[in-house]
Order: structure tokens, then sequence, then C-alpha cells
């Protein structure tokens, strides 16, 4: 921990070498320090005049602790990279449904590289499910749920640290929305969670994506401009490679320009929890297990049977015909029945 | 009664995510009231009608819109008090960038949204950066990437600040904010001798007072003029 005393009278220039991601800090808050690298913070705070100072909005005494604490965040940051943050396992202990009934599981806990699927009708709570994992819920949420983290009870900043969050998310809605191209987009997304080896990070996603669409990625394309599958891929290969939340929720993936299966295995590999809200049954089957949610409580947590993994090998068979049948049509073709035959 | 001052750029979903919010204090039996402040006209004060949530609105017109607040406040908290409400929330959109209309040791909210873009955080002035929470919506419709770099925008502006992600649409997190919302220990009773966190944005030069003539003899007060040698 620093305190405003450790930094007022460094010179800026070695300020920026102790703490390079100061460097962004003062960018981001449009202070430019370009001019005075050789003074210290105080001196630099005392060029702007009072007219500046007002038009900038510029605060000197919340400047300071602002950076302050930025600093002691991103110190601590660093620290906690460095001495594994991992999570092994989350558990949910059960609370009660919307009539106040007790869930019908004692606890639910889920390991690293497991994908649990989640079903219910629109509305029966699913939302509440997860927003009680990323509040990481003790007892104090409408649902009475708890959450334990590696067996145990979790620290509060999972709640509200902001580099720290819990869940990420992958949904049907999510677009880009950036003026970036791929290479721009990823290297600001990898700055940001201060990495160090962003060029090969940058190309281990690259390559992952690519493998994900089957169309090959061109770096220069702005983000906003990829094909679906393209889009799906690269939100994919992003989430898995550089987010740092160790859950992953999926709402559906869509069947169309991504290889969902290898979707998955990157996800797993990566060692994320995988908690997927679909009524896909070839996503659904792909699971280990499946929370049944009724009435704003979880119903039933069923084990994926053989026979259902034996159902899904059949199924997969099915979604390639109509697969086939899709792309002969986009082809210009005409059909006929032979192509619903089995190979 | 606790007072708690929610701002943000125009459509960053502050009703949405107060609407939210409301629902779940209301389960805790908490009375609240909401006064929306907008500039020229505005349709919220119907959506709260609709929730059964009393409401009151304030139309600044020609003037600032935090000048209009700051001269108001009193009395929309006096209509709270007098109302008997647990919590009165006050609604403002943030007109300009130099926005400034949080009061010292009143809670502070301030709603931005993911679509507004990454530079978006380095531009908004003390409404963003004094704010005690920040809530972000509408992180359902862009990437998980964008929401992380957006979030970690805001961080670096207001590292002080709880940062929040909240759907306006479905109301997930607005249980979470809730719960931080309501203290049993901080009561305002009036407002008298507060002080605003940060200056509001200068006024006064003659386009404030209603001229409408354009031209150098007809500006007085406090002009400033572009350098336009200037790169
Ligand atoms: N997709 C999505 N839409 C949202 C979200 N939050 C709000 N919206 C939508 O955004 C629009 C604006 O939301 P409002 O809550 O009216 O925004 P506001 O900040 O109160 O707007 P003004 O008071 O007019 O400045 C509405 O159409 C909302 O439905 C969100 O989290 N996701
Ligand atoms: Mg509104």
């Amino acid at each position: 921990m620093i305190n405003s005393k450790d930094i007022i009278n460094v010179v800026l220039a070695d300020l920026i070498e102790k703490y390079p991601f100061l460097d962004s800090y003062f960018n981001d808050n449009d202070l430019d320090i370009s001019n005075y690298m050789q003074n210290t913070l105080t001196e630099f705070f005392s060029h702007f005049d009072e007219e500046e100072k007002e038009d900038k909005a510029f605060d000197e005494e919340q400047t300071l602790k602002n950076l302050v604490e930025y600093t002691n965040q991103m110190i601590e940051f660093l620290g906690i990279e460095e001495d594994g943050n991992t999570i092994n396992s989350i558990t949910i202990v059960s609370g009660t449904n919307k009539s106040g009934d007790e869930e019908k599981f004692a606890e639910l806990k889920i390991h690293k590289s497991e994908i649990v699927c989640i079903v219910g009708p629109t509305g029966s709570g699913k939302s509440r499910l997860l927003a009680d994992i990323e509040w990481t819920a003790q007892k104090d949420t409408p649902t009475k749920r708890s959450i334990k983290i590696n067996d145990e009870k979790p620290d509060m900043k999972w709640r509200f640290s902001s580099s720290n969050k819990l869940v990420a998310q992958l949904s049907q809605n999510m677009n880009f929305v950036m003026d970036l191209t791929v290479m721009e987009f990823l290297t600001l997304h990898a700055k940001s969670r201060l990495i160090e080896n962003v060029d090969d990070l940058v190309s281990k996603i690259i390559d992952a994506a690519n493998n994900l669409a089957g169309e090959k990625f061109d770096l220069d394309t702005p983000i906003t401009s990829l094909s679906g599958g393209q889009s799906r891929a690269l939100m994919i290969a992003d989430t898995a490679i550089l987010s740092s939340s160790p859950i992953i929720l999926i709402d559906e993936i869509e069947n169309a320009g991504i290889d969902r299966k290898k979707a998955l295995a990157l996800l797993v590999g990566e060692e994320k929890i995988v908690l997927m809200a679909t009524h896909d049954p070839i996503l659904a089957l792909m699971g280990d297990r499946r929370i049944v949610i009724k009435n704003g409580g979880i119903d039933k947590v069923i084990e994926t049977t053989d026979e259902e993994r034996k159902m899904l090998v059949e199924l997969e068979k099915m979604d390639n015909v109509i697969q086939n049948l899709r792309s002969k049509l986009r082809g210009g073709d005409i059909l006929n029945k032979n192509m619903i035959k089995e190979k | 009664m606790n007072l708690i001052t929610v701002s943000g750029p125009p459509s960053s979903g502050k009703t949405s995510v107060i609407l939210k919010t409301i629902d779940s204090m209301k389960t805790r039996g908490l009375k609240v009231g909401v006064v929306k402040f907008d500039c020229l006209s505005t349709d919220d004060d119907i959506l709260y009608e609709k929730a059964g949530i009393p409401v009151r609105k304030g139309l600044s017109g020609a003037l600032c819109p935090d000048h209009y607040f700051v001269s108001n406040i009193e009395e929309v908290t006096e209509w709270g008090l007098s109302n008997g409400f647990d919590v009165l929330i006050t609604e403002s959109a943030g007109l300009c960038n130099r926005c400034s209309p949080y009061i010292k040791d009143i809670k502070a909210i301030c709603v931005i949204d993911n679509l507004s873009g990454i530079n978006t955080p380095k531009k908004i002035g003390p409404m963003l950066k004094t704010a005690d929470i920040v809530v972000i919506t509408k992180g359902d419709i862009v990437s998980q990437a964008e929401r992380e770099v957006f979030s970690s925008k805001v961080n670096t502006v207001n590292p002080g600040a709880i940062i929040m992600n909240i759907n306006g649409l479905t109301g997930q997190g607005a249980y979470e904010l809730s719960t931080l919302l309501y203290d049993e220990e901080k009561h305002v009773t009036d407002l008298k001798g507060k002080q605003l966190r940060f200056s509001m944005p200068a006024a006064l030069c003659s386009y404030c007072l209603g001229e409408t003539r354009i031209g150098e003899s007809y500006q007085m007060g406090n002009v400033r003029k572009i350098d336009m040698e200037k790169k």
C-alpha cells in the first residue's frame, strides 16, 4: 500500500518507470504529462491556473486521491496474478423458490472444466441464479442461496472489484460496437488486463478463432464488419483466453458458422467453469449435468445418462444432415431424398 | 429519509435501473418517491406513475439543468419528507459532460451505458468522476471484451467508486444495487449548509440571459473565444 506522501514529490518519469500502468492512467484521465516528465507530481498539478482547473473540472485533491487508490488497486491486482487466483470449484448451497419452499437439493458443487446446462422456461429464475453466483450470495438475496468458492466463504472482492468479475457472459444478442480492427481490438483488451506478452496472446486468440469459424480472419477487418460466425468465434476465443472471469455463462450458441463442439472444448481447455442456458438438445447433452429451474428455484439436478450420451451421437448425425441441406440451399441446389439418408 | 441522486447521459438507462431497483426496495417494505429533472420534456413521470411510484417532474427549459437542480433540491427534499418516504430518488439527465450534480454526503449514482464508446469515461467530468456508485447498463448487447474494457476505463477515472453492471431490461443486478442504497443511519432532514461536490458549469453570459442575436457587440459577461490559430 502506498499513500499520497509516497508519490507527490517523485519525478513523473521515475513514477512511471516504477508503475508503468500510470502512463495510461494519466492518458485516460485526460492529463497530458508529456512536457512534465522531469517534474514532480506536485509541480505538474500546480502548473494549471484557476481557469484551466475550472475548464477541465480538475480537482487536485480528488485527482491525487484517485491516483493513490488506483495505484494500490493495481499493486494488489498484479500481486494476485502472481500468487495465482485460481478457482477450482464453486458450490451453490440451496435456498428457496418463489413460493418460499426449500429447493430440492442440498449443495451443488461445480468444478473447473465442467459444463453444466441450465434449463427451464423464460422467467423461471435463470437470471436470478446467475446473479446469485455473480454476487456470491450469502443468504442475502431473494432466494436465500449462498455461494462457496473452493469450498469456502468467498472474499468480498468478487462483489465489488471491477477487474475480478466471477462471471463472463456470451449471448446471442451480443455484438461488437467499437470502431477498431480485429488486431487493435485484441491488443486493447489485452492491455486493459495489463498483460505483458500481448503479441503471443493475440496470435493465440486468432488461431483459436480461426479454428472455430473455419473462415480465416483478416486482422485488419473492423470488428463490426465480421460475419456472424466470425464475430461469435472471436468473442468465444477472446473470452476463453483473455477474460479474467473463471465462470462463463453461455446463453445459447447459434448453430451457424461456428463449430460449437470445438467452442466448448476451448472453454473447458482453458479451465473455465461453463454454465450454459440452452434448450438445444445437442448442446444440452454435451453438458455433464443439467439444472432444471422452476418457479424461481432449482427443481432438479440431472446427470447426463449413458443413453443420452449415445443419443448425442445420433443427434449430431441428424444435425450434419440439416447443415448439409442448408449449404446446398445456399448454393442454389435442388434437394432430393437421398440427401436425408445417412452416409 | 435517504436521498439518492442518480445522473447520467440521456438514454443511458437511468429510469430502467431506478424502476427495477425500486421493485426490490418495495419488497422490503420501503416507501420510495422519485423526482425527475429534465430540460425540455420527459415522459419518465408516466413510467414511474404506471409503476405506482409517487413522482414529480421539473423542467429547466432555458436554464442550465444543473443550476436548476441545485436551486430546487431543497424544495424537492421537503416534498419527500412531507410524503413520509423512506427513500427519495432524483433522476437527472447530464446534458453536458461538465455536469456536476452531486452533493457532499448524499449518495450519488452515475448511470452510463456500454454503447457510449470507450472514450466516453475520459470525456465525462465530475458527474462520473465524483460518483459513489457507477452503474453500467446495456451489457447484454455488447461483447464480453468490450464490457471488460469499458469497466476498466471507468475504474481508471473513478477508482474509488463501486462499479456495477446492471441490465436495465431484465433487472439483473438491480437487487444487488438496492442493498447498497438504503442506510438506516443516513437520514436527511434538510439540506441547508450542504455543499456541492464540485462547482457547476459556469454561466452568466448574455446568452444565458436570453440574448438571441449573433455578434460581438451582443456578447457580455463570461465570454470566451476559440483560438483559431492553435491546432
Ligand atoms: N438492451 C438494453 N437496453 C436497455 C438497458 N437499459 C435500458 N435500456 C433501454 O434503453 C432505453 C433508454 O432507457 P431509459 O431507462 O429510458 O434511459 P434514461 O437514462 O432514463 O433516459 P432519459 O431519462 O430520457 O435520459 C430504453 O429503450 C431502455 O429499454 C439494458 O441494460 N440493455
Ligand atoms: Mg429517464
